[in-house]
C-alpha cells in the first residue's frame, strides 16, 4: 500500500543524513572510547597495548585535574552571570524608542560575527597589553599603576572576552522576548500601583525566564568547549587551564593520546551532568 | 465617591489632536458607557482618565481634587483591559491579590478580599489554577476580581467583551451590570457595540473623532439624537436617513425613520418598495426594502407572522409623529 511505500521512501530518503549524523557522533566517541583504554604514545613507541582504566585513574589524580575543573566552572558560570546581567539590561533598553534603533540593533549583534581567535588577539593586544593596550592608556591617564591583565586576572580576563563574545546571543535572545511582552501587562501592573522596579520584577523578568533558560542552556553547552580564547591568550597558564585545554595539552603536548580520551569521556560525562541539571530547571519553567 | 470630571481635556499626538478641548461630567455611582466607531478616540479618552496617557491640555478632578498629574496608581482607579491583561506565570489568587501586594495590605485583609471576590464572581474552584488554564469568560472573571478588590473609587472597562464569543458575551453583559448594581460604583465601559451601550448603560456618551456629539440616557438618546451621526449609529437595525425630495416635503434636508415606525399597509403608502431580504427572527421580521427614488435599501420591523418573499411588493407608511427631521447642518430641528 502507499502508506507501506511511503514509509520506505521516507526511511531511505532519511538515511543519508542518519548515516552522516551517527558516523560524526559516534565515530569519535568509539575511538575515544577505544584510545582511553590503551597506553598509546605516537612519538614514544606508538601502542603499547591495553591499560584497563589505568588512564582514568591517571587523568583524575593529576594535579591539574581538579583545578582545570574549578577553572571550567568558574569560566562558564562567570560568562553566564555577565551575560544574563547585561543581557537583561541591553534588552530592556534597545526595546525603548530611539533615534537610529535599526542600526544600534545591527551593531550590538556585531561582536557575534567576529571569530573568537581574532577577538581574543583584539583584546589581547589592544586592550589589555600591559605597554600599549587601552586599558594601560586609560590607567595611565588617571595616573594608576596599568595592569596586566592576563597574568594578573587572568580568569577574569577571559571571562571578560568570552562574554563580549556571548553578550550579543544573549541579548538578541532577549530582545525578542522583551518585545513579544504584552505592553497592557505593563499597564495593568501600573494601574495596580507597580512602581517601575516592582514591575520589572513581578511582570518583565518572569516573562523572560524561558528566554533565560534558553539562554543558558545553550550558551553553557558552547562555554563548556571554549579553547581559542584560551589558547590565543594565556596558553592555559595562570590557573587557565579548563578540562578542555588539560584534554587538548595531554594529547598534544604530551602526545599521550590515552589519557587525554580518558579527559574527553570524564568531559562527555562532566557536560552531560551539567545538561541535566539544566534540562531539571528548564523543564520546570517551560512546563507552564 | 467616584465623581470623575473632565475639564477642557485635550490629546494631542505630535500634530495630531485626538481629542479637541472637552468637557465631560461622571457622576458617582453612575455606569456611563463611551460609544462610538473605531478610532473616535473613546479607548484614549479612558486611558487619559486612567493616566496611561498624559493630557495635553485640561484638567481631570476626580472626586473634586486635581489628578491630571497624579500616576495612574494613585487615582484610586481600577481598569479592565481588552486583553485582560492577567499576569500569565501567576495563579488566579496571586493576580487576584497582586494591587493588594503591591499596596501593602495585611495577609489577613489580602486573603478576605480575595475570598470576597472570589465568592461574588465564582471563581473560588479556580484560585490555584493559572490564566492559561482558564476559558476567557474566566479570565474576564479574574480581572474583574483583580479590579474589585483594591476597592477603586471607579472602573475602567475598555472594550472587556469583544474577545469573547457571542453567547458569553450577552451572559458577561449581565453579570457586569449585575455587579454594578451590587457595589454602585462609578463604572465607565468603552465600548463600539451600540447593543452593549444600550443595554448597559446609565448614560451614553456618543464620540466621533474625538468630539462629544451626545450625552444622554439610551432612551434619550434613541428617541431624540441630537444630529443624524447619533441617529445612524444608535439603534438596532439602523434608522432610515432619508435626504432628497421625501425630506424636503417635510422641510428638512434628512429626515429619519426607525424601522419599528414603518407600518406595512395594503396599498397607497408613503414608500413603495419591493422586498430584497426578509429576516425572520421569530419574533421579529426584518424586511430590507428597495424603494423606487432611493438608493439605499430601507429597513422595516414587522411582527414575526408576517410573511413575505423576495420580490414581493410592499407598501410603507411611517408614523408620522415619530418622524425624525434633521437640517443642513445636520442638527435635529425639533
Amino acid at each position: 500500500m502507499s502508506t507501506q511505500h511511503s514509509r520506505s521512501a521516507a526511511r531511505l530518503m532519511m538515511a543519508p543524513a542518519v548515516i552522516v549524523l551517527l558516523a560524526w557522533m559516534l565515530v569519535p566517541l568509539t575511538m575515544t572510547l577505544w584510545f582511553s583504554f590503551k597506553n598509546y604514545l605516537p612519538l614514544r613507541g606508538g601502542d603499547l597495548g591495553w591499560t584497563g582504566f589505568d588512564n582514568y585513574a591517571r587523568f583524575v589524580t593529576s594535579s591539574a585535574f581538579w583545578p582545570s575543573v574549578y577553572a571550567t566552572l568558574v569560566i562558564v558560570g562567570g560568562v553566564l552571570v555577565i551575560t544574563i546581567f547585561f543581557g537583561v539590561l541591553l534588552a530592556l533598553l534597545l526595546d525603548q524608542p530611539f533615534w537610529g534603533q535599526g542600526v544600534v540593533r545591527i551593531l550590538v549583534i556585531a561582536p557575534f560575527f567576529v571569530m573568537p581567535t581574532v577577538s581574543a588577539l583584539v583584546w589581547k593586544n589592544m586592550f589589555m597589553d600591559p605597554v600599549n593596550g587601552l586599558f594601560a592608556h586609560l590607567w595611565r591617564f588617571f595616573g594608576a599603576e596599568p595592569v596586566s591583565w592576563l597574568s594578573e586576572a587572568p580568569l577574569f580576563s577571559i571571562i571578560l572576552i568570552v562574554s563580549w563574545q556571548w553578550l550579543p546571543f544573549a541579548t538578541l535572545i532577549l530582545l525578542t522576548a522583551t518585545q513579544s511582552l504584552d505592553s497592557e501587562q505593563l499597564e495593568a501592573a501600573e494601574m495596580d500601583g507597580a512602581p517601575p522596579l516592582k514591575r520589572f520584577w513581578h511582570i518583565i523578568l518572569p516573562h523572560l525566564s524561558r528566554a533565560i533558560t534558553v539562554v543558558l542552556l545553550i550558551q553553557t553547552i558552547f562555554l563548556l568547549a571554549i579553547f581559542a580564547e584560551i589558547f590565543v591568550t594565556t596558553q592555559g597558564s595562570f590557573g587557565t587551564r579548563t578540562l578542555t585545554y588539560l584534554i587538548y595539552q595531554r594529547v598534544l603536548e604530551s602526545q599521550n593520546v590515552g589519557l587525554g580520551s580518558a579527559g574527553g569521556v570524564y568531559a562527555i560525562i562532566l557536560a552531560n551532568i551539567v545538561a541535566i541539571f539544566l534540562m531539571r530547571i528548564v523543564g520546570k519553567n517551560l512546563d507552564t | 465617591m467616584g465623581r470623575i470630571t473632565l475639564d477642557k481635556v485635550v490629546k494631542r499626538f505630535g500634530d495630531v489632536e485626538v481629542i479637541p478641548p472637552l468637557d465631560l461630567t461622571i457622576e458617582d455611582g453612575e455606569f456611563t458607557v463611551f460609544v462610538g466607531p473605531s478610532g473616535c478616540g473613546k479607548s484614549t479618552l479612558l486611558r487619559l482618565i486612567a493616566g496611561l496617557e498624559d493630557v495635553s491640555a485640561g484638567e481631570i478632578r476626580i472626586d473634586g481634587k486635581p489628578a491630571t498629574d497624579l500616576p495612574p496608581a494613585k487615582r484610586g482607579l481600577a481598569m479592565v483591559f481588552q486583553s485582560y491583561a492577567l499576569y500569565p506565570h501567576m495563579t488566579v489568587r496571586k493576580n487576584i491579590a497582586f494591587p493588594m501586594k503591591m499596596a501593602g495590605l495585611s495577609q489577613e485583609e489580602q486573603d478576605a478580599r480575595i475570598k470576597k471576590a472570589a465568592d461574588a464572581l465564582n471563581l473560588t474552584d479556580y484560585l490555584d489554577r493559572r490564566p492559561g488554564q482558564l476559558s476567557g469568560g474566566q479570565r474576564q472573571r479574574v480581572a474583574i476580581g483583580r479590579a474589585i478588590v483594591r476597592e477603586p473609587a471607579a472602573f475602567l472597562f475598555d472594550e472587556p467583551l469583544s474577545n469573547l464569543d457571542a453567547a458569553l458575551r450577552v451572559g458577561m453583559r449581565l453579570e457586569i451590570s449585575e455587579l454594578h448594581e451590587r457595589l454602585k460604583t462609578t463604572m465607565i465601559y468603552v465600548t463600539h457595540d451600540q447593543v452593549e451601550a444600550m443595554t448597559m448603560a446609565d448614560k451614553i456618551v456618543v464620540l466621533r473623532a474625538g468630539i462629544v456629539e451626545q450625552v444622554g440616557s439610551p432612551l434619550e438618546l434613541y428617541k431624540n439624537p441630537r444630529n443624524l451621526f447619533v441617529a445612524g449609529f444608535i439603534g438596532s437595525p439602523k434608522m432610515n436617513l432619508i435626504d432628497g425630495e421625501r425630506a424636503k416635503a417635510h422641510d428638512a434636508t434628512h429626515i429619519g425613520i426607525r424601522p419599528e415606525h414603518l407600518k406595512i399597509v395594503e396599498s397607497g403608502g408613503t414608500f413603495t418598495g419591493k422586498v430584497l431580504v426578509s429576516e425572520h427572527l421569530g419574533s421579529d421580521t426584518f424586511f430590507h426594502v428597495k424603494v423606487d427614488g432611493l438608493d439605499e435599501p430601507m429597513t422595516v420591523r414587522a411582527g414575526g407572522e408576517v410573511n413575505m418573499r423576495h420580490g414581493d411588493t410592499i407598501h410603507l407608511e411611517p408614523v408620522s409623529e415619530h418622524l425624525h427631521r434633521f437640517g443642513p447642518d445636520g442638527l435635529r430641528i425639533a
